[in-house]
């Protein structure tokens, strides 16, 4: 069992009571709330006659639905606008603050909470969305969560959790140019599994988590989930407290050394106990690209799509489904795979790092003929520091259509989206059959530099090679 | 196919009912509620959606359609299923549309974290058999889809008629599910001044200054 390490130490802190089915009650530091799964709580309370517990502690913005070309009101899908709707109904009657279009800070919920600062180190982070692992990249914990458990954070400001084992991802050496934490995180779920990381929260350390930004950490944390994992983090450490300093909802004055004095005093200790530690080595890990209908179904961009020799017999089944659903021949290699859509954004790639990367590549290129190419930034905040910056110049001079912010074809659930069998270069973090709003619809997750690199030859491509030229 | 059957509520010591075999690992949830069904304030019309995309894709299959489509599985209320069933998304709207299609119960070699705590919630309790066991479960259930199954929560047992096959269930969800204690937001607030004294020693919540 482990000891000492952050998770231990931020579990023990927000222990509320033992509940009688032998769970803990945790208490919730940070209640983030969107438009999709938050209606049905909000009911539920009004038939259960409660009110919400710390309705200062519960942040909203408006993500899933929003459209990406016009946000103008009323939306022109009416379903649409009936979510953002009853979620403005609900904030207002509860008094909750909701970052809504237009405010400055809307965006994707994983993406707005960090730069306001609402996200620390040693909260409890949760949200109705599965990628709330994000926000572990703090040294938070962070996961994510069903409705009716958002009606119990609403009530209680706390839920019913066991706790988690722990196991150490250790991670030496220096990731090689035009290799990105994306790559990191998905060569670490192709080796571990979708199913390796359930039952436990993955600590990220070592030489090369230290060497990542925070954009960095939060893309790896994000996509935790897709390993199993309901929760990723890094430790805080210098990095972290850079990141946070100066913004908005961050502590100042003396609030924030002391802050910094309790949020250093968090981290695993030399001496924490892991129940497990996997080791990898940064240096080895190329592009990284997915080739199959789960984030465990990846490859370097240099390999081949594996041959049912090569996969393990149980994974086989799913392999063979996997073939047939992608149209790819086992054995071929994954570069040069012919893309239809290529899309940079997403809670795990929409970031102003992410889109620096991208542009760097796109820049003074053109996107192949055919090609639809779209970038929706994280964030209004990201948005408008990439336009200060003039990258929504270079992706449009390019070819790219530059978008308003939102979750856009990560799920599909606004007019984005794949049609027919179309496949697509994403840097999002899904590519289950049918994810990206198409039943027939195929993606292929990678780097938002690969994709841009895929944007500019219309086929899978190694942006190292554009890198390099 | 919405069934007659009233949702869980209370105690819940076994869930009895014809079965329906889902095939595969890694089922994610996403495919047993496509994204663009989401898109609603109530979860009142989900159930006809589940697995909508799979059953369209095998609608003309030669080998038959989606298990959730064959007439002798409506009705069904306990789902057999593989590895990682329900991985990914979040979204509660995944075991509300199986429960509104009619399970009552899941039975499975392994479960994602967040839909076994969702499904959990609604009092449909996840259970859990080995790889050879799920195996010989799905079998017998496809060798006879009329049979009645009965799964004993409080044993972690499935039998159907002269079988019987050992599952898992751990002691706390089986406890909960027992006492009719798996709805937690009682619990949750019957703990006020816990709540109080828990958030009083939180440094972020006190402006750092008991840190």
């Amino acid at each position: 069992m482990s000891s000492g390490t952050l998770y231990d130490k931020v579990w023990d802190l927000h222990q509320v009571a033992q509940l009688p089915g032998g769970s803990t009650q945790l208490f919730i530091g940070l209640h983030l709330i969107h438009e999709v799964t938050s209606p049905q709580a909000f009911a539920a309370l009004r038939d259960l006659g409660l009110s919400v517990r710390h309705p200062e502690r519960t942040v909203a913005t408006v993500d899933h639905i929003v459209p990406t070309t016009s946000q103008a009101r009323p939306f022109a899908d009416p379903l649409a606008e009936e979510m953002l709707a009853t979620l403005e109904a609900n904030c207002a009657e509860h008094g909750i603050t909701l970052h809504g279009i237009g405010s400055g800070r809307q965006g994707i919920v994983h993406v707005i909470a960090p730069e306001l600062g609402l996200t620390q180190p040693g909260m409890t982070v949760a949200c109705g969305d599965s990628h709330t692992s994000t926000h572990g990249a703090f040294g938070a914990i962070a996961f994510g969560i069903g409705t009716s458990q958002v009606r119990d954070v609403l009530a209680s400001q706390s839920l019913a959790m066991g706790k988690l084992k722990v196991r150490r991802i250790w991670v030496d050496g220096q990731l090689q140019s035009g290799v990105y934490a994306k790559d990191l995180v998905l060569h670490v779920i192709r080796t571990l599994g979708v199913k390796g990381g359930v039952g436990y929260a993955y600590e990220f350390a070592g030489p090369a988590i230290a060497a990542l930004s925070m954009e960095e950490r939060m893309t790896l944390c994000n996509m935790a989930i897709e390993g199993g994992a309901r929760c990723g983090y890094v430790n805080p450490d210098q990095v972290t407290f850079d990141y946070l300093k100066g913004r908005p909802f961050a502590p100042s004055g003396d609030a924030w050394d002391q802050a910094v004095a309790w949020w250093s005093s968090l981290a695993s200790g030399a001496d924490a106990v892991f129940d497990d530690e996997v080791r990898f080595d940064a240096a080895s890990i190329a592009p990284t690209i997915t080739w199959g209908i789960t984030p465990g179904q990846g490859i370097g961009v240099d390999e081949t799509v594996p041959t049912l020799e090569q996969t393990e017999p149980d994974e086989r089944p799913l392999a063979e489904e996997a073939y047939r659903y992608m149209d790819l021949q086992p054995g071929t290699p994954i570069a040069g795979t012919p893309v239809d859509v290529c899309f940079i954004g997403s809670c795990t790639n929409g970031r102003l790092s992410d889109l620096q990367a991208a542009a760097a590549v796109a820049k003074g290129r053109k996107v192949a003929p055919g090609i639809k190419a779209f970038v929706v930034p994280g964030s209004e905040q990201v948005a408008a520091a990439a336009e200060a910056e003039g990258l929504d110049k270079v992706f449009v001079e390019a070819g790219f259509e530059w978008r308003e912010p939102g979750c856009s074809m990560c799920l599909a659930m606004n007019p984005d989206r794949l049609e027919g069998r179309q496949i697509s270069a994403s840097s999002s973090n899904r590519n289950f059959k049918g994810r990206q709003g198409s039943a027939s619809g195929r993606t292929l997750l990678m780097s938002p530099a690969m994709v841009a690199a895929a944007a500019i030859a219309g086929r899978v491509s190694d942006v190292r090679e554009l890198l390099n030229a | 196919m919405t069934t007659a059957t009233p949702f869980p509520s209370g105690s819940i010591r076994s869930v009895s009912g014809t079965t329906v075999v889902v095939r595969g690992d890694d089922i994610d949830t996403d495919r047993i509620i496509p994204a663009r069904f989401l898109k609603c304030v109530t979860f009142e019309a989900l159930g006809p959606a589940a697995f909508a995309d799979d059953r369209a894709e095998l609608a003309n299959n030669p080998a038959g359609p989606h298990p959730f489509d064959r007439p002798e599985h409506q009705g069904a209320s306990i789902l057999l299923v593989n590895r990682n069933f329900g991985c990914g998304s979040s979204r509660e709207h995944a075991p509300q549309a199986l429960m509104r299609w009619g399970i009552r119960a899941v039975v499975g070699e392994s479960f994602a974290e967040i839909f076994y705590g969702n499904c959990l919630a609604l009092g449909i309790p996840c259970l859990v058999a080995d790889h050879d066991t799920m195996l010989a479960i799905q079998a017998a259930a496809e060798a006879d889809s009329a049979a009645s199954f009965e799964v004993d929560v409080a044993e972690a047992r499935l039998s159907c008629g002269a079988q019987s096959w050992q599952l898992d269930l751990a002691a706390g969800p089986r406890q909960m599910l027992a006492t009719g204690q798996w709805d937690a937001t009682g619990q949750l607030l019957a703990h006020g001044d816990a709540l109080q004294a828990t958030a009083a020693r939180l440094p972020y919540l006190n402006g750092f200054s008991a840190a």
